[in-house]
């Protein structure tokens, strides 16, 4: 009952667009896909990303939204729904979360491999067991190497901002290729903002509709989709891919483009630097980690430390140039990971071995700290960062690494 | 205000039942190109499906022969548009490609047009992996199509292993008779559409077919197709290659498969049961159903039975016809039910 209060309160007539919300990540999210006007969007619970489903059958019900709603009996099901959907021509969104995400996997490979362009939120969990709700990003972070492009939002604007986005780029001819977007759990699915919701008219003129073209599955189109290639032709394929992923950067900035000029915005599409000028030493990270960093990075430059942050907003497409040209400048960085990979190199998270070897070409190189925080949703505080940056800063005197990589507010 | 939802339904092709074998259509949509084992049932049966939905059709295949064995890249058999879909998805295949169509066509975003929806599978994607998708998919009365189920009783496309569709004893690569263990496949078949007619009320179309009777066959697609909502035809499918019997034989094995009351054809219409075929004579005892040995003998994966395990085979065939409360589809006794 509550839940439905809720959702009526958020749920916009269109001729009430182009207005300030309060709502939360999911409700934005939400009211981008009844913006995008989807056809068929599938769902199955899981915390925390379903709040998001409710949103969107609410916004069904009162006729706000003209989709096709299925609720599925498994995520793997939901997604291979949405597949089968996008390929005859259909606008789809998706979603899930954690251990959901992962029943869905099968469908999420063959959906990249076969160049769907879906739309999918992961409400960002770890994956029990043990049983928690709580956010980790290996989530989302498992199809980094399918040809699924991610981002990850710091706040709910940027929440709405990036579904639009996110069709666009992924329905782009040149990429055909499908997104997800990661929303922290809890710190960004539930948490409400004032979200500037616009009117139809200017998604319209940002978002053409999905158009399939010579790969729509109809009768007066017959083709034969996804064949046996095997050797004869399967690494050809593969190349492809890799090639629509390298153009999907390019898509990315034009559609960044046309978005700060329809919408009156100032984004930079992939990294957000926060007082970073004459910074000495640079945390790096992604998703609402930001929040509780640029508030320490602010206090210790009250005391005249010089620190800075940089937020990543793709990992996939990574953005390798920017990333080192925006890296280069500093003498340490540490890279923050919501995650963890264990055995890698160095037993650092996924992000750190990434920047690193997008670093290593560099003639000068920053050292690199790799910092593993906030798992299971626990908080990352202005004691850890500060932490980290205590390390760092040492570490830009000394010009030595003690430990690679660590673990930071850890019971022991 | 109606008790039924808005949300329901357009109007699927009407498909009237070809009145005997010189009315069906000649034009093929499933060409050459395929290179599935001579004598193979199961491509036979693609063959029949298409011709019976026609040209206005999108065609889901799920992993299995039918998709490794008939759609090489380049030389697909397809006429019609053809997608792969995964092992255990047909039902979920089915579902997106309706909803898909349907949501374009009422938002005006595609020319409105009746299509079939056809998505097959094989008995381990279908009575195995894809149960669950089938059984979802069977209760959503907004969308028209079909799913088929082709059951050669085995993995087959992996190399012949037990699925829940292999019968009871039965010599797989997964199920082999060995020095200690004469039979190691100790599960009987699943009764796959007894079990989704009771299970899914509203499911308006559920059948068993087999392509030894080509034209029923094709009638019942048709059906299945014309009468609205989500269905399901299961088609038995003798296949050289697994049940290991000379190729020339396959047409014959599915009559004995039915002559023996192994495999019984019926559908269920609107919740309404009718027996067809040979079967219906068994049922109204006007046929004498053929002793399981004949069928059984025939083929090499039941060679090292002994007589014993056929006696066993027939007793639990006999059961189907002589307890089951209704022949050859729910399998309750009614003596169990405390009468
Ligand atoms: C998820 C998954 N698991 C396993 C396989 C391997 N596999 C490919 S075809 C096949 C056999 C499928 O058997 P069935 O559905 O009976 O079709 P048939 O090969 O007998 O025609 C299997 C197990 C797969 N493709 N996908
Ligand atoms: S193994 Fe059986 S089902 Fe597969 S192609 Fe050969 S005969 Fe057909
Ligand atoms: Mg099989």
């Amino acid at each position: 009952m509550a839940v439905q209060a809720a959702a009526q309160s958020t749920v916009g007539k269109s001729g009430a667009d182009d207005r300030e919300m309060l709502i939360s990540g999911c409700e934005a999210i939400a009211h981008a896909c009844r913006l995008a006007d989807i056809d068929v969007v599938t769902a199955y619970p899981i915390r925390p990303y379903d709040t998001l489903m409710q949103m969107i059958s609410k916004m069904i019900a009162d006729g706000d939204l003209d989709a096709d709603y299925i609720v599925a009996e498994s995520e793997h099901s939901q997604f291979e729904i949405v597949k089968h959907a996008s390929a005859v021509g259909a606008r789809v969104f998706v979603g899930s979360s954690g251990v959901g995400w992962f029943y869905a996997m099968e469908a999420l490979a063959v959906t990249a491999g076969l160049r769907l362009p879906v739309v999918a939120v992961v409400g960002n969990r770890a994956l029990d067991d043990p049983g928690a709700f709580g956010c980790e990003h290996n989530d989302a972070l498992a199809v980094r190497d399918l040809g699924w492009m991610l981002t990850w939002v710091d706040v709910v604007q940027e929440a709405f901002d990036i579904a639009l986005i996110a069709f666009r780029v992924a329905e782009d001819p040149r990429v055909f290729l499908p997104c997800a977007l990661g929303l922290d759990g809890a710190f960004l699915t539930h948490s409400q903002s004032l979200v500037r919701v616009p009117s139809k008219e200017k998604v319209d003129q940002f978002l053409k509709p999905y158009d399939r073209g010579s790969k729509l599955l109809h009768p007066d189109n017959p083709i034969t989709i996804a064949p046996q290639v095997n050797e004869d032709w399967l690494i050809e394929i593969r190349r492809q891919s890799d090639e629509a992923m390298k153009r999907s950067k390019g898509v990315i900035e034009d559609a960044y483009r046309d978005f700060n000029r329809i919408f009156g915005r100032n984004y930079s599409p992939f990294l957000e630097e926060y007082m970073t000028d004459d910074a000495d030493v640079v945390l790096v990270g992604q998703g609402t980690l930001a929040l509780p960093v640029k508030v320490t990075v602010r206090k210790l430059r009250e005391k005249g430390k010089k620190v800075g942050f940089v937020r990543l907003k793709w990992f996939r497409p990574f953005p390798t140039e920017e990333v080192q040209d925006c890296l280069k400048k500093f003498k340490v960085v540490g890279i923050i990971d919501r995650d963890y990979s264990y055995g890698s190199p160095y037993s650092g998270g996924i992000l750190y071995n990434e920047f690193r070897s997008a670093l290593y070409d560099l003639p000068t190189r920053p050292k690199v700290y790799g910092f593993i925080c906030g798992l299971g949703g626990r908080e990352v505080t202005i004691d850890g960062v500060t932490e980290m940056i205590n390390m760092m800063l040492e570490t830009a005197k000394s010009n030595k690494v003690d430990r690679e990589v660590v673990w930071i507010g850890v019971r022991e | 205000m109606e008790a039924r939802s808005d949300l329901l339904v357009e109007e699927p092709q009407k498909l009237d039942a070809f009145k005997g074998v010189k009315k069906v259509t000649v034009e093929e949509y499933f060409g050459s190109g395929h290179r599935t084992c001579q004598g193979c049932e199961s491509a036979l049966v693609m063959k029949l499906m298409i011709k019976a939905a026609g040209p206005r059709t999108v065609v889901l295949g799920s992993t299995g022969c039918m998709y490794v064995a008939n759609t090489t890249y380049y030389t697909t058999p397809w006429v019609v548009p053809f997608m792969h879909t995964q092992l255990g998805s047909s039902g979920s295949a089915a579902l997106g490609t309706a909803a898909g169509l349907k949501a374009l066509m009422r938002k005006g975003k595609m020319k409105e047009e009746a299509i079939n929806v056809i998505a097959f599978c094989g008995d381990g994607g279908g009575l195995d992996m894809g149960l669950s998708a089938i059984s979802a998919t069977l209760m959503h009365p907004q969308y028209n199509l079909l799913i088929l189920c082709y059951d050669n009783e085995s993995y087959a496309n992996t190399d012949i292993q037990a699925s829940g569709g292999s019968p009871w004893g039965v010599n797989t690569t997964f199920t082999p008779p060995g020095k200690k263990h004469r039979i190691m496949q100790t599960r009987w078949k699943k009764n796959m559409v007894g079990m989704l007619a009771a299970g899914h009320p509203e499911c308006r179309y559920v059948a068993t077919v087999c392509a030894s009777y080509a034209l029923d066959m094709m009638n019942k697609v048709r059906k299945a197709l014309s009468i609205g909502g989500p269905t399901f035809i299961h088609s038995l499918d003798p296949c050289p290659k697994g049940w290991d019997y000379d190729p020339l034989y396959s047409h014959e094995l599915g009559e004995l498969a039915i002559e023996t009351g192994i495999f019984p054809l019926y559908e269920i219409e609107d919740r309404k049961l009718k027996y067809y075929g040979k079967t219906k004579k068994i049922v109204e005892r006007r046929l004498k159903r053929k002793p399981v040995r004949d069928y059984l003998l025939r083929q090499g994966r039941f060679a090292h039975f002994i007589d014993e395990d056929i006696d066993y085979f027939q007793k639990k065939t006999d059961e189907m016809w002589e307890k089951w409360v209704l022949p050859g589809v729910i399998p309750i006794h009614p003596e169990e039910m405390g009468k």
